[in-house]
């Protein structure tokens, strides 16, 4: 059986200027599947939904959404997909109620009015739906932003950075929504800085960085790739050196120092070693452990780690 | 084509709503021109040669026009808040015609200009202002404002469109009301000079004043102007077809071409 995908790109590129926003960017999302892009600001993660989404023409390129070319035919496509934008895509001036039906209208839903309410309703905003949503939190915004990109059901949805700058409460609404979303069969592609939010949400992950997909794989398979970050902090410095000793047998990996904190730490791979069996060793050996952490990548971990360099927090494409 | 219907009764429905939330710049712009009517009517008609009584019957219509060119402004100001705001992205990723989207805008501002000139006609009629000329010439009348309206909302929407920021579109729209003093709306163009008589009148508000004034009944087409004075239907017809030949493309083509 062959895999059928919803999105493909090949060597999409574009260019603002003097800067190369996406660089030859593949994608390849697996129909029904969640894709989590995942890079720093300033990766092209913005640019690639713009661009697959049909905001942007691609310089360079091609893409097929939902089995419909994204140059030639992009009224198809906008058929197909839903939209939810980094910055909320709703009229400020109108109510959310007036928005959605508004949007329901041009959509050519039957129902529009219906359906508008069933969406107010679902996202826990029937209570605030006459008033303009320029008084709406930021997370009633985006929850309305994504309420109007699931009017007609899309069969792929876009959702850029959905969560940046919402509190967790938030957070878990629009994670839960997206889970629902893919359970009912829709193929979600969901840009994000945050490891975390990959890690819950996607089936598959690509790195981008420069404008390229740098690494792909499973949630697990990258982590496994990148690997935990043991670190002890003992009583005093000389027990650094015996604290070493004990996390290269158990790491294999090299270790780091930080002498003001008294603390040592390694990279670890191996899926057995357990914070309680780290502390169990340590002390059969003797070593006066004040703390120890085995810390799962972060997003930081994962650029040093495949790109030799740090996030860029300047969201500077060079 | 019926897609493009469709759509732009839409759009034009969320204009609408847009201002029954937001009512402040139609308030603004439907009782500027009476403001401006008592004024020059009382204040400046009793400094003039002509009679006050006369005055205010030949200031009405050309309030009406210079109402009718703030299309400038407002569609410059509506065009440039839409264009930099997140819900353009929203009409770009649906599946609906994007010419409906600066057509929607222009469409509900003829329907709003519309209703924005009851209360000036009424106070016009008022202060002594008279429909004088046949109920048919007078409906020509305001068609022919409404055909400026919308020419000159494209000219707005074309600059709105292009410009930088809401505030810029602000401050460069607010300063199109210079337009009308330089014509013949508020004074008669017969008495200055040369150079300056023919600059006036060979600005399009000259021209359509002229023809409403005329279509009115309330004054005649003035002797010895230039020709699309002299002629000021005909004129104005060629104005407004010019403007929207221009423009309407212009802006449709920028709405669809433009990448935020």
């Amino acid at each position: 059986m062959t895999t059928t995908y919803a999105v493909l790109s090949e060597g999409l590129e574009k260019r603002f200027r003097d800067v190369r926003a996406l660089r030859g960017l593949d994608l390849a999302v697996a129909e029904g599947t969640v894709c989590g892009v995942l890079g720093p600001n300033g990766a092209g993660k913005t640019t690639a939904v713009r661009v697959l989404a049909t905001l942007l023409r691609p310089d360079a390129g091609s893409a097929r959404i939902a089995g419909h070319d994204l140059v030639r035919e992009p009224d198809a496509v906008r058929r197909a997909i839903g939209v939810t934008g980094q910055y909320a895509s709703v009229d400020g001036d109108l109510t959310g109620r007036e928005n959605l039906r508004l949007f329901a209208k041009l959509h050519r839903a039957p129902k529009a009015s219906a359906r508008a309410d069933e969406l107010l309703e679902r996202f826990e905003l029937a209570e605030a739906a006459n008033r303009p949503t320029s008084t709406y939190s930021g997370g009633m915004r985006r929850r309305l932003d994504l309420a109007a990109s699931l009017i007609t059901r899309p069969a792929v949805l876009f959702l850029d950075e959905p969560t940046t700058g919402l509190d967790p409460a938030s957070r878990n609404q629009i994670w839960q929504a997206v889970r629902d979303l893919a359970a009912d069969g829709t193929t979600v592609l969901l840009t994000t800085q945050y490891l975390e939010e990959a890690d819950r949400l996607a089936h598959d992950i690509v790195l981008v960085d420069r404008g390229r997909a740098a690494q792909r794989g499973s949630p697990a398979q990258l982590k496994a790739l990148i690997g935990s970050y043991a670190e002890v902090v003992v009583a005093h410095a000389d027990a650094m050196t015996a604290a070493a000793g004990v996390l290269d047998q158990l790491t294999g990996g090299e270790p780091h120092f930080d002498h003001e904190r008294r603390a040592v730490g390694a990279v670890t791979t191996d899926p057995t070693l357990t914070l309680p069996r780290l502390v169990r060793e340590l002390d059969a050996a003797g070593v006066p452990l004040l703390d120890a952490s085995l810390r799962p990548p972060t997003l930081d971990d994962v650029f040093l780690r495949l790109t030799d360099r740090p996030a860029d927090p300047k969201g500077l494409v060079a | 084509m019926s897609t493009l219907a469709y759509d732009t009764t839409a759009m034009v429905g969320r204009q609408l709503q847009r201002v029954r939330h937001n009512p402040g710049l139609q308030i603004l712009t439907q009782t500027m021109p009476i403001t401006m009517l008592l004024f020059f009517g009382y204040v400046f008609g009793s400094a003039l040669a002509m009679p006050g009584a006369e005055y205010r019957s030949f200031l009405v219509p050309g309030l009406l026009v210079a109402t009718a060119a703030n299309g400038i402004m407002t569609g410059m100001f509506q065009a440039a808040q839409d264009s930099h705001r997140g819900v353009m992205d929203r009409f770009r990723t649906l599946p609906m015609s994007r010419t409906a989207v600066p057509l929607g805008q222009a469409a509900s501002d003829l329907v709003l200009t519309a209703v924005g000139m009851v209360p000036l006609l009424l106070v016009g009629l008022a202060v002594g202002w008279r429909v004088e000329g046949s109920p048919l010439e007078a409906v020509a009348a305001v068609a022919l404002l409404l055909l400026f309206r919308f020419a000159t909302s494209w000219i707005g929407i074309l600059l709105g469109l292009a410009s930088q920021s809401e505030e810029a579109a602000g401050q460069l729209g607010g300063a199109t009301f210079i337009l009308p003093l330089l014509s013949n709306a508020y004074i008669p163009t017969d008495n200055l000079p040369g150079w300056l008589r023919t600059t006036a009148e060979w600005n399009p508000i000259s021209a359509v004043t002229t023809a409403v004034r005329d279509l009115f009944g309330n004054a005649p087409v003035p002797d010895g102007a230039a020709w699309p004075v002299a002629h000021p239907v005909a004129g104005s017809l060629a104005w407004c077809g010019a403007i929207i030949a221009v423009f309407l493309p212009l802006a449709v083509r920028r709405y669809t071409r433009s990448e935020r």
